[in-house]
């Protein structure tokens, strides 16, 4: 951090984490789009004249982004603002309808499928619920071997030496390695599934609230897991949760998004300490904190619109207690208000 | 402090299975006064919805109450027949759950389920009913209500549907209400305004409440009073700031600080080893100990409960009697060591 205050001069510290570090991913413009396809009676209905049309969902509605190597960047938002979507599509899982997402320089999508090998073990994933994730039918050693294996990462004589090493890592008794997922707990399957993810080293994480679904003894395990693996193997997260302590614990940038769009990034200092947009101020105002006791919560109006039919210009305006009528018609571009710090509003102009 | 309106002593669920007796809750003890939050705090298995189910007598087959009372208004719950216990729930005590579609019938109409609700317990004709249930939701911030009434469950939001299920609770005017993990589910934004509401009625109209989570900072915002439960029993209770400020039971201390906060930013999290133990014939003594940094033969012996004044109770053979920075900074070393 203080490398940062001396690059930056006169600058405020914010100009630090993207300038200095090398950038690792680079997302421009990545939307995707969710059609609701009609089915044959509603195709019917509308050559009768009916006005069925097919239903457009934008969940991810241009984002630019840039992660640097070696940095942990929060993604937050509420449900159906397009983080896991987004997350999906840098992991390699789901294809975007339009932008570009490079990894090291090399695109990770081409033509609707994940450009090569190298990228697509490169970016792995830890999903949110570890009893979903995991095989149920497969042992443990096979959950974290196989892929090593497959990809020729380990011989194959060595794979059982390798999966206890990777067990070891995340914490995990070896010994356990012959045992189904049903025979762990919440807590040991998410490092399953950690492990599973490291298994074929892996650069870049992405982390889909992995950590949600645990108790709070549990989950401040796993965050310190988390840490400890970015310190000893020098990965890249790309952390995606709508739990804001916790990216705020974690994360040295955040990404807030509303609504399939990016309203606002900055390092995780300058988002908690002066968050610019109202949509960030709100959400950061109604974060429950253990030091706040007995407090008046004073909660932002209205509910989160359908994706299916977002507000015309800044997707946040019916809510937002600053909207005046360019608001409505205009949307506000993200811009970069101060050395690395981007908001999308049209009160800064 | 008047008479409290909810007071629970030494109370035991227990269930029965093929495997043994699983003590979900074991000799539990607490108060809640009228206009009162008490916030029931705990991991997933610690009792704190068993407790919630027990006070309502919602506990089903192998389930049952194996001793103690719950004393509402000074009459003992516990051994009422069902059909009193009927004409209260609902009435003088309601519960609120963490999903909503628990409360709502997803077939029939608000307008219907919220009359039903007020008809079931009051002697009132069918148009005060429905003004009762409009009034109830103008209450919990709901906009056009009459629209809302004729609509079905399916049509709201998760949001909507929380405050509806809340409105549905403060129907009848209860003397107390049980919150279960009702804002869990919810995005942030949206449990702001449910916590608003909650809290508003609450202050109102005097009505206790239970809110039961297992989200330290929610509670710290809402709560007059905390209990800590792990493994069936209270280890720690007393005022919200006493707790929180200055927690004495080893295992609040390990829950706090392994909560990210504000002061700690990056740094390690506080992380209490091992996970909760299984209820299934548990060894008797203090149920942490395999857990605890400050456990030893003393242990193996029941924790003496230790009270101090405003209904500060602690667990705990070997009880911290420091703020809670100091024992986090000292017990960090610690961590730091054996990892």
């Amino acid at each position: 951090m203080s490398a940062g205050l001396q690059a930056g001069g006169l600058q405020s510290s914010d100009a630090e984490a993207p300038a200095e570090r090398r950038p690792i991913l680079h997302a421009e413009g990545v939307s995707k789009r969710f059609v609701k396809r009609l089915d044959f009676a509603g195709r019917i209905a509308q050559r009768l004249g009916s006005s069925i049309r097919e239903e457009t969902v934008h969940a991810v509605d241009g984002v630019d982004l840039t992660v640097g190597a070696g940095e942990v960047v929060g993604l937050v938002g509420e449900s159906g603002c397009g983080k896991s979507t987004f997350g999906r599509m840098v992991a390699g899982i789901l294809p975007p309808s339009a932008g570009t997402l490079a990894f090291d320089g090399k695109p990770v999508w081409r033509n609707g499928r994940v450009a090569g090998h190298d990228t697509a073990l490169a970016i792995q994933m830890i999903f949110q619920d570890p009893f979903a994730s995991l095989d149920p039918r497969m042992r443990v050693e096979e959950i974290i071997g196989e892929a090593p294996q497959v990809h020729g990462l380990v011989p194959r004589g060595e794979v059982a030496d390798y999966v206890a090493e990777v067990m070891l890592r995340v914490g995990l008794d070896p010994d356990f390695r012959r045992r189904y997922p049903h025979q762990f707990s919440g807590g040991q399957r998410q490092r399953i599934g950690i492990a599973r993810a490291l298994a074929v080293k892996p650069r870049f994480l992405v982390c889909d609230e992995a950590i949600a679904a645990l108790d709070v003894s549990i989950q401040a395990q796993v965050i310190n897991l988390f840490m400890d693996l970015r310190r000893d193997l020098d990965l890249t997260y790309l952390f995606i949760s709508h739990d804001l302590s916790v990216v705020e614990h974690i994360a040295d940038r955040v990404v807030i998004m509303y609504l399939g769009r990016v309203v606002e990034i900055a390092t995780t200092e300058d988002i908690f300490d002066a968050p610019n947009h109202p949509y960030t101020q709100a959400l950061l105002s109604e974060v429950p904190r253990i030091e706040l006791r007995k407090r008046r919560y004073q909660p932002v109006k209205g509910e989160i619109p359908s994706p299916l039919d977002p507000p015309p210009g800044c997707h946040f305006h019916p809510r937002c207690p600053h909207a005046s009528e360019r608001c409505r018609i205009e949307r506000p571009a993200l811009r970069e208000i101060a050395p690395g710090r981007w908001s999308a509003c049209h009160l800064n102009d | 402090m008047s008479a409290p309106t909810l007071e629970v002593r030494n109370l035991e669920t227990h269930f029965l299975t093929r495997d043994g007796v699983v003590k979900a809750v074991d000799g539990v003890s607490f108060q809640v006064g009228a206009g009162e939050i008490l916030g029931l705090v705990g991991e997933s298995g610690s009792g704190k919805s068993i407790t919630g189910f027990s006070i309502l007598g919602l506990v089903d087959a192998p389930g049952r109450i194996a001793g103690g009372e719950i004393l509402f208004q000074g009459r003992d719950l516990v051994p009422l027949p069902e059909r009193e216990r009927r004409k209260l729930r609902g009435s003088k005590i309601a519960m609120i759950f963490q999903d909503p579609m628990m409360t709502l019938n997803p077939v029939l109409r608000i307008d219907t389920q919220m009359t039903e609700a007020v008809r079931a317990h009051r002697d009132v004709s069918k148009a005060r009913a429905l003004e009762i249930a409009r009034e109830a939701l103008v209450k919990v911030g709901i906009a056009s209500p009459d629209e809302r009434l004729a609509s079905y469950p399916h049509q709201f939001s998760g949001g909507m549907r929380q405050r509806v299920a809340i409105a549905i609770a403060f129907l009848n005017e209860p003397e107390l209400i049980i919150a279960d993990e009702p804002t869990t589910a919810l995005d942030v934004t949206i449990q702001g305004q449910i916590l608003h509401e909650a809290q508003t009625l609450c202050r109102e109209t005097g009505t206790a409440m239970i809110w039961i989570t297992h989200d330290l900072a929610v509670v710290a915002g809402l709560a007059d009073h905390i209990c800590v439960m792990y493994a069936g029993r209270v280890v720690e209770q007393g005022p919200i700031d006493a707790v929180l400020d200055q927690p004495a039971h080893p295992y609040t201390v390990g829950l706090i600080g392994s909560v990210p906060s504000r002061n700690r930013r990056g740094g390690r999290l506080f992380q209490i080893p091992g996970m909760t133990p299984s209820l299934l014939n548990l060894q008797p003594g203090c149920a942490f100990r395999s857990r605890c940094p400050r456990a030893d033969a003393a242990c193996l012996d029941e924790p003496p409960v230790h009270a101090a004044s405003q209904g500060r109770q602690v667990r705990c053979a070997h009880p911290h009697d420091q703020p809670l920075e100091t024992v986090l900074q000292s017990s960090a070393g610690g961590q730091e060591a054996s990892l």
